[in-house]
């Protein structure tokens, strides 16, 4: 790993998740740079989502699974009992495969979180607001209606709100669950140009994806997953050339998935 | 698997086909006479009462006609806001342990046991519990405390499981989204699912306070079945004509209906009877479309533009 | 991670302990009532001497008074055969109606039975048992005397009564079974050009019979444990059962009617705390029921 130290904010050594005693993905070591986004590509199944949400040790949640190897925050191991989640979920914001807005207003939306973190102030929280829907690209479209409920939003204009919440806490990383998979193509584009946005603003940004042109267009490396293994990590314009695991290149050219 | 006869002559099984359907509808139909006949009945029989402003305030005779049913009206409803007063928090924490905390494992499975033998109890058996443990042993007579809290062992069970099952119903995405912005469970719970499952909760608790409006059986050991004449400008909280006073006995409306039925003593028991069972019937019917509006309204309120 | 966690730690121990603390209450509530249920209820054959041969199988039902032995008459036998008798009774009344009005409302017309129907139905659920009671008085009663003979007041009435009680129930339950069979299941039966009347019974009923089973015994299982409908109908003479028309009692009605008028202490009352002792374990053995059936039934898929 090249750029280890180049910027690193997360990363994870030999991470492997288990159901139970099923081992659906196998050790798993990658870095994540500051100002990056990253691509987890392959096909469903092959465990990019499950590698994901060790990121922000959501698996935790999910009982019988567990979390083996060490995930690193700034030089931190935070995969341990005694480190708790709460301080990292902060750090690492999540956006999800279905828009998931909680049904309350587009205010609360993104206020609630930093409330529950101890914001109090009515005049930070309004420019708090306004900060994380600009950056998300959708004060333009929603400040005349901020209190509004957020169920009456558009699909894409809901994942929007959904990444304004995640920057709402001002994370260095957010990581994104096929985040336009329920989307139509022009959603999808403004949530493309978000995405670059928070990297150019120094976000490091973890996508899933099983759309290799958004790979392509979005992404500066690329992780190949399959059948629960990480085959192949690289820049995403190496990787697409010049793949080097004969599984990426059948995956690249069609031959399944 | 094919009837074989069926097979054979696909008339003679078209013919069965429809005369089945027949026999299904007019089944379907009888039972809808009966229920009308059967409500209709009840409210019919006490209609008059029903109307009778002397009668729904008066004060119940023990011997005489024209007795009256105010203080039984006032004793349901007591006992049903301090019934909910008490097994709302409780059966809403336990909800959310079994559902947040512990959905399964040994724990739950005996907490899960427990909440499914209480709610096959029979209701004589909860009320004869309440008097050992509520009128007897802790001594608090027949009480309004005492059948309030045989109410809430009845309530509890019915309570737990609608609150689980609309906790239950909330998109997990939605306690993920919680969860992923470094919330805790407890916040996760009390500020988003709860508040998203609140239709549900409330339709259920709407429900099940109609159950515990016309409950009897567990009543008649711990609430009693003496209405004691209640004086509303009276506020001496130990006194028995003191509504308020929870140390008082209290019969409900439908104690009221079973006590005068099997002691038969009142003259006009027939009229009294149905009068009471009619007020009953119209309290329980209002509960569920209370709770249906209530419910609808909620939801509309939460998906709102 | 310029916050500390500690707050939030302690919130999320707080909120577990005090959920964790009503489940524990509840637990404990229902171990008590157990506890205090049965150690009031074998009194009987510990303290008063009664054999537990002579209180279940004996036919004389008279407290105040000891047999030769110097034990109590005490014969149980007409109770439990009542309860038992009405339970049954009242299912085999109660079966066609719930079992043919599911079959239509799911098989023939779901939009009736969804928007119409089934509303119907669980207002039923809500009409109190006293309420329940009074019909059966006013209506069952005169019927039973007019048509059948007799006083009116019996098993008969109290099982009609009690029939139109758990008709909601079981409807509910059935309903609910029948909607659980997979629509790919009809759909092969339907492929291989069977009626809709074959279709329920080849393929529909045999899937959800665990299902109607569980309705059932639901069903049995309040109509055991119902006091106050069926004492106000039954008679609430403590003899056996000679007829369904003759006025019978249940282990529900004489525990509601005596239970007022017999000091606690007493050979009595310590009785009829065994009568309430058998309704617990009866209620048990219904669940228990069901959990047998309900497994059988998934290990059948």
């Amino acid at each position: 790993m090249s750029d280890a130290g180049n910027g690193v904010v997360l990363s994870a050594r030999d991470v492997s998740v288990s159901y139970g005693t099923h081992l659906a993905l196998q050790p798993s070591s990658i870095d994540f740079a500051a100002g990056s986004v990253t691509a987890l590509i392959g096909p469903s199944g092959c465990g990019k989502s499950t590698f994901l949400r060790c990121l922000n040790l959501m698996n935790r949640e999910i009982r019988g699974c567990t979390i083996e190897g060490r995930v690193i925050y700034h030089g931190q191991d935070v995969n341990t009992p005694d480190v708790d989640s709460y301080a990292l979920r902060r750090q690492v914001g999540m956006v999800f495969q279905q828009p998931n807005p909680f049904p309350k207003s587009i205010y609360e939306n993104v206020a609630f979180a930093p409330r529950r973190h101890g914001m109090a102030s009515r005049s930070e929280l309004d420019a708090l607001v306004e900060r994380s829907l600009r950056a998300a690209a959708l004060w333009d479209e929603t400040k005349d209606k901020l209190f509004a409920s957020a169920m009456a939003l558009s699909g894409g204009q809901q994942q929007r709100l959904c990444i304004a919440r995640a920057l709402a806490l001002d994370p260095d990383v957010v990581i994104m669950d096929e985040p336009c998979s329920a989307l139509d193509p022009i959603a999808t584009f403004s949530i493309e140009d978000t995405i670059s946005d928070m990297a150019s603003r120094g976000i490091c940004v973890i996508i899933v994806t099983h759309n290799m042109e958004q790979a392509a267009r979005v992404s500066d490396r690329c992780a190949f997953f399959l059948l629960g293994e990480l085959v192949e990590q690289g820049p995403t314009n190496e990787l697409f050339s010049t793949p080097k695991d004969n599984r990426l290149e059948d995956y690249l050219t069609g031959r399944f998935g | 698997m094919t009837d074989p006869t069926g097979v054979r002559s696909p008339k003679a099984a078209r013919t069965k086909d429809r005369a089945a359907t027949a026999v299904l509808a007019a089944i379907v139909f009888a039972i809808v006479v009966m229920l009308v006949v059967v409500v209709g009945h009840v409210v019919a029989s006490g209609a008059g009462k029903l109307v009778d402003l002397s009668f729904l305030s008066g004060k119940p005779e023990q011997f005489k006609a024209g007795g009256g049913i105010g203080p039984e009206i006032f004793n349901s409803f007591y006992l049903l806001l301090l019934t909910l007063l008490i097994s709302l928090p409780i059966s809403l924490l336990a909800a959310v342990f079994l559902t947040q905390y512990l959905p399964e494992g040994p724990v739950a499975r005996v907490a899960k046991t427990a909440i499914e033998t209480l709610s096959s109890l029979p209701s004589i058996v909860v009320g004869l519990f309440g008097m050992l443990a509520f009128v007897l042993s802790a001594g608090w007579g027949f009480s309004i405390l005492s059948g309030a809290l045989a109410l809430t062992m009845f309530n509890l069970p019915i309570l737990v499981r609608v609150i689980q099952q609309a906790l239950e119903a909330v998109p997990r995405t939605q306690r993920d989204a919680a969860l992923a912005l470094g919330l805790t469970r407890w916040e996760a719970t009390t500020m988003i699912l709860i508040p998203v499952a609140m239709p549900a909760i409330v339709t259920g608790v709407i429900i099940s306070a109609g159950r515990v409006f016309g409950e009897a059986a567990a009543l008649i050991y711990t609430a009693g079945q003496s209405a004691p004449t209640l004086d509303f400008l009276n506020f001496d909280l130990s006194s028995t004509s003191c509504p308020w006073n929870v140390m008082r006995p209290a019969e409900t409306l439908a104690v009221h209906i079973w006590k005068i039925n099997s002691e038969g003593v009142v003259p006009d028991l027939s009229a009294v009877s149905a009068g009471t069972a009619a007020v009953l019937m119209v309290c329980i019917l209002a509960f569920n479309v209370i709770a249906r509006l209530v419910g609808r309204a909620l939801e509309r309120r939460m998906t709102a533009a | 991670m310029a916050l500390s966690t500690t707050s939030k730690r302690r919130l999320e121990r707080r909120g577990q302990f005090i959920s964790g603390l009503a489940v524990l209450l509840v637990v404990v509530l229902v171990c008590t009532l157990i506890f205090m249920v049965c150690s009031r209820g074998i009194a009987t054959f510990t303290r008063d001497g009664v054999p537990l041969g002579s209180f279940l199988t004996g036919r004389t039902w008279n407290p105040h008074q000891s047999n030769e032995l110097g034990q109590p008459t005490v014969g149980a036998l007409p109770m439990v055969l009542g309860s038992f008798g009405v339970t049954l009774l009242s299912c085999a009344f109660s079966l066609p109606f719930a079992l043919g009005a599911s079959i239509f409302v799911v098989e023939v017309a779901p939009t009736f039975g969804r928007k119409f129907f089934r509303p119907l139905v669980e207002l039923l659920t809500g009409i109190p048992s006293v309420v329940f009671g009074v019909i059966g008085l006013t209506m069952v009663v005169p019927w039973t005397r007019s048509w059948a003979g007799g006083t009116g007041y019996g098993i008969l009435s109290s099982s009609i009564v009690l029939a139109l009680m758990i008709f909601p129930t079981m409807m509910s339950l059935t309903a609910d079974a029948l909607s659980a069979v997979p629509d790919s299941y009809r759909d092969g039966s339907y492929g291989l050009g069977c009626t809709r009347w074959q279709t329920v019974c080849h393929v529909v009923l045999p899937t959800a019979l665990p299902g109607i089973l569980t309705a059932t015994i639901m069903g049995m299982a309040r109509a055991f444990g119902e006091a106050l409908a069926v004492q106000m109908v039954i008679g609430n003479a403590a003899q056996m059962p000679s007829s369904l028309l003759t006025p019978a009692s249940t282990l529900t009605s004489i525990i509601t009617t005596s239970m007022g008028n017999e000091a606690m202490g007493t050979v009595y009352n310590d009785v009829l705390w065994s009568l309430a002792l058998i309704l617990l374990i009866m209620s048990m053995a219904f669940i228990l029921l069901v959990h047998l059936v309900g497994r059988k039934g998934s290990s059948n898929d």
